[in-house]
């Protein structure tokens, strides 16, 4: 379980931004690969308790969820994977290792208050 | 009410461990040292696999190791039976390591002394796939009393390796292992991943593994002269 850390790092980057640009957050957006390793449901309560006595407190964690995509070689196509079990080719059931997309943890959006 | 404005950034969450781990990556580089990271669940045999590596690879290369656990010096104490340089990173209660930890641990260790070294990540195998330890080389455990399902229940693990070592083979019998089934679920993964299988009781399989190591040991120097 390295939610909990992962938060604080999201919620220091939140911070980190709010003061360069004068800003109070009301959400943080963020992009999670399926092949993070970070678990979504973890995610969200540990931002909570991260949140807890800083400015962030009260702000939201947005998750937009990002699938496997992987490229392949045979159709010379990108593929989305509905599983990270089986690295095959949707269309064509060719193996592929191969990873285009999937990984990401990345903070992507502020949500500010206008 | 007023609309809630959006401002787009990019930022990468573990950029302060990728930072470091691309730190790591360039002074292993400089010093051609050859970096092999270990992940497993608890108790899949890292240590005896490790204790083993080390006896085997003395006597032709200059190996260290640093052996990550949440707590006690047992398995440093284990490994430095082997005669070659190790330290323990104790984590307290931190369930993986980070690259900030080996950096720290490998204060003071002249790098260009050494061919091979090894890093011996917690017993875990989920948290240790979302960070990045500077290595070249990441070697995923799975022992034969574990079952043949592990690589589906745990594929980022899987993903984030390179290479599959099943251990314990000197048990296959006992707990009726299916090889190929296991060689399935890898494959299912992490289409084209090696796999090597041994037993670090009997040695059996372990002259395969290691001459596997010595020849990406050659590859990376000779890559480097060019």
């Amino acid at each position: 379980m390295h939610e909990l850390s992962i938060a604080m790092s999201i919620v220091e980057l939140g911070q980190e931004e709010a003061e360069r640009r004068g800003v109070q957050i009301e959400a943080i957006h963020l992009k999670l690969g399926a092949l993070s390793g970070v678990v979504r449901e973890a995610l969200l309560s540990s931002y909570e308790l991260a949140c807890e006595d800083t400015p962030l407190q009260g702000s939201r964690l947005v998750v937009e969820e990002v699938p496997i995509v992987v490229f392949c070689a045979h159709c010379q196509a990108r593929r989305t994977l509905s599983s990270t079990q089986w690295f095959c080719c949707p269309e064509c059931g060719t193996p592929t290792s191969e990873i285009v997309q999937g990984k990401e943890l990345e903070v992507v959006a502020l949500e500010i208050a206008a | 009410m007023t609309q809630p404005r959006l401002i787009e950034v990019r930022k990468n969450v573990l950029k302060a461990n990728d930072v470091v781990a691309r730190a790591l990556r360039e002074q292993f580089r400089a010093a051609g040292v050859f970096v092999v990271s270990l992940v497993s669940s608890p108790g899949s045999g890292k240590t005896a696999f490790l204790e083993k590596t080390l006896t085997l690879l003395r006597p032709q290369y200059r190996v260290a190791a640093l052996v990550g656990d949440l707590a006690t010096e047992n398995d440093a104490l284990r490994l430095a039976r082997s005669g070659a340089p190790v330290r323990q990173i104790t984590t307290g209660t931190l369930c993986h390591l980070e690259a900030a930890m080996v950096q720290k641990a490998l204060d003071g260790w002249d790098l260009n002394q050494l061919d091979i070294l090894f890093v011996e990540n917690v017993g875990n195998l989920v948290c240790p796939s979302s960070y990045d330890l500077g290595e070249n080389l990441r070697l995923v455990l799975i022992s034969v009393s574990e079952g043949e399902d592990k690589p589906l229940k745990y594929p980022t693990i899987f993903n984030s390796a390179d290479v599959a070592i099943i251990t314990k083979i000197d048990l296959a019998a006992a707990v009726e292992f299916d090889y190929a089934a296991a060689y399935g679920n890898i494959q299912a993964v992490r289409p084209g991943m090696q796999v090597f299988q041994l037993s670090a009781k009997t040695g059996e399989g372990v002259e395969k593994y290691l001459d596997f190591l010595g020849a990406r040991l050659t590859d990376l120097r000779s890559a480097a002269v060019v």
